[in-house]
């Protein structure tokens, strides 16, 4: 999300106060370009009157394996709580989108680059259970780098998880939605984010299993104008559809009413 | 032969050995009592470093070229096996092979990442990393095996699913993503030995079963420790660090209750015996075929469920 009072747009490098962007969606005013945006935010473009309940907040990480790269792994933890505000990289909220109740997890970028650990797993695995038990359609919004490595297998068997929980909200014959925004990598991209009864994306944003740098390298050659975007995804028949951010609230509206018995 | 850098010791040894088994026999004088106390040294000398192997040591055990494949296990294990390939749709992967196998009077469906012995064929099987391709012959077959009620056996073994333009056109990461989903409502049992390296959702999307077993010189992680290493040091020279970051080898991923049992490997790992590897895996084939075929499907499937909800760490206190 924008900081300064100021923003630069980095698609058309228009200029506009950042009142002017929130007012505007967090899209530039000029090209529509999808500023990254947290919870929140989405929240409140979702949520009637910007009413909703934060479920399971207390659920916290924990540095388990005592991981340490050029930082110990706790310290980060404290850092990106500070610095984004967030309890971590996934916040569930319930609420109602025109009148009707919808379970949402959403990533939250900023801790951690949204990487995916246990907690994230352990959210969407309650957000679930949570959904089965009021009968709620469910919705994951994806914004992550992919697995949290310092949490190694244990953020790879999240994926696993997320999964299996969603097996059971499938057998509940409980809709998911996976809305998948900028970026989509790695871990996520290969568990929940591709699973859903319908995926949808922002426009332009990056959607990928390996990232586009490991891609080049291994390839050795350009990769082509648009890969790995949602377009390209829509176009090789993996999304159903990208929606503007302008208009997500009616349509996530409009497929619950889909979905309804 | 092929030595690994912490092997040097023994090379140095098998080149006396060897020295004096030639001259034996060009001069004909029985120099058997030396050979055998050299044997049992090299031996002694193999126990000894193998009883201290770091976790980075261990990753390139994992990667020894003379480390059984799928594809051995496959010959040594079961008395009949019929390839069966590709996907269906777009085209037969290399880097996984699977197919119908029988030992005595039971039918298997064997899925396994597949790597190359020499240069040729390491390319031909792209190393183990396989395409979207891959995942859904392997889903095709696994399908195949529940329509017909046969246990399915993945044998994992893979440095990642492949990073390529053609493999994000066709969705890699679906592809990955489906066969998790799906495995894990498999009505039939499902066993899944990791026989060398199990990196990433490369692994995973072969890797969800009812028992998920890593051999002695293994090793299972989020990440490569090399890419570990390039991602969080910026540089690939903290591989050795990675790895114990990691803790990536059985002992750790047995005690996080992330893999349900560690298999014993040979002295001087798989590659020394292949045939003892062969026939341990064998026996635990058999007798998990058992333990497995015993459960009701509706409870296995609810097990398997159950024990991959309960995978994860975190605290759990008001406003922390
Ligand atoms: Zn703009």
């Amino acid at each position: 999300m924008p900081e300064g009072i100021w923003n630069k747009c980095p698609e058309c490098r228009n200029t506009s106060t950042k009142e002017e962007i929130v007012e505007n969606m967090w899209l530039c005013s000029k090209c529509d370009h999808h500023f990254r945006i947290d919870s929140p935010e989405y929240f409140k473009i979702l949520y009637d009157d910007n009413k909703f309940e934060l479920l399971f907040e207390d659920i916290v990480s924990k540095d388990q394996l005592k991981f340490e790269d050029l930082k110990p792994y706790k310290d980060r933890l404290v850092a990106a709580k500070k610095k984004s505000g967030f309890n971590d990289a996934i916040s569930v909220g319930v609420g109602k989108v025109n009148g009707k109740k919808l379970v949402t997890a959403c990533m939250n970028f900023a801790f951690i680059g949204g990487s995916m650990g246990s907690v994230v797993g352990e959210k969407i695995a309650r957000g679930i259970d949570y959904a089965i038990k009021h009968k709620l359609p469910f919705m994951i919004i994806s914004k992550s780098g992919g697995a949290r490595m310092m949490e190694s297998a244990f953020s790879l068997m999240q994926m696993a998880k997320t999964s299996a929980k969603l097996t059971l909200l499938a057998k509940a014959k409980l809709p998911f939605i996976s809305f998948l925004t900028d970026p989509t990598t790695g871990g996520v991209t290969a568990s929940y984010a591709m699973l859903g009864d319908v995926n949808i994306a922002e426009p332009k944003a990056l959607i990928g299993f390996a990232g586009p740098r490991i891609i080049k390298d291994t390839v050795k050659k350009d990769l082509p104008e648009g890969f790995q975007r949602s377009e390209f995804l829509l176009e090789h028949g993996f999304l159903d559809f990208i929606v503007d951010r302008k208009e997500l609230k009616e349509k996530i509206s409009d497929l619950m009413g889909y979905f309804r018995k | 032969m092929h030595f690994l850098e912490f092997e040097k010791s023994i090379e140095t040894l098998y080149e006396e050995l060897e020295k004096v088994k030639t001259s034996q026999s060009k001069t004909e004088v029985d120099m058997s009592s030396t050979i055998e106390k050299m044997e049992l040294k090299i031996a002694e000398e193999r126990k000894k470093i193998y009883a201290n192997l770091s976790d980075w040591q261990k990753v390139q055990l994992s990667r020894h070229p003379n480390r059984p494949y799928t594809n051995h296990y496959i010959e040594m294990i079961f008395d009949k096996f019929q390839e069966m390939h590709g996907d269906r749709n777009v085209k037969d992967d290399k880097a996984i092979i699977g197919g119908f196998a029988q030992l005595e009077d039971q039918t298997y469906m064997i899925i396994g990442h597949q790597k190359g012995v020499n240069t040729k064929l390491r390319k031909y099987r792209n190393f183990g990393m396989a395409n979207p391709e891959g995942y859904r012959k392997a889903l095709r077959l696994m399908k195949l095996a529940e329509k017909f009620n046969k246990p399915v056996i993945s044998f994992i073994d893979t440095p990642g699913a492949y990073p390529g333009l053609e493999a994000e056109e066709r969705g890699q990461g679906e592809a990955i993503a489906r066969n998790i989903y799906e495995m894990m409502n498999l009505k039939v049992p499902v066993m899944c030995i990791i026989i060398g390296e199990g990196a990433s959702g490369g692994a995973l999307g072969i890797g969800i079963g009812d028992r998920v077993v890593m051999l002695e010189n293994t090793w299972y992680s989020v990440i490569s420790p090399e890419s570990c290493s390039s991602i969080l040091w910026r540089s690939w020279d903290y591989k050795e660090q990675a790895a114990e970051q990691l803790k990536l080898t059985p002992k750790h991923m047995h005690k996080f209750g992330l893999i349900d049992q560690i298999i014993k490997e040979p002295d001087g790992g798989a590659h020394s015996n292949p045939k003892q590897m062969a026939k341990t895996v064998k026996r635990y084939i058999k007798k998990v075929t058992e333990e497995l075929c015993a459960i009701k499907p509706q409870d296995r499937i609810n097990q398997r469920i159950e024990k991959f909800s309960q995978m994860g760490f975190y605290n759990e206190d008001a406003k922390a």
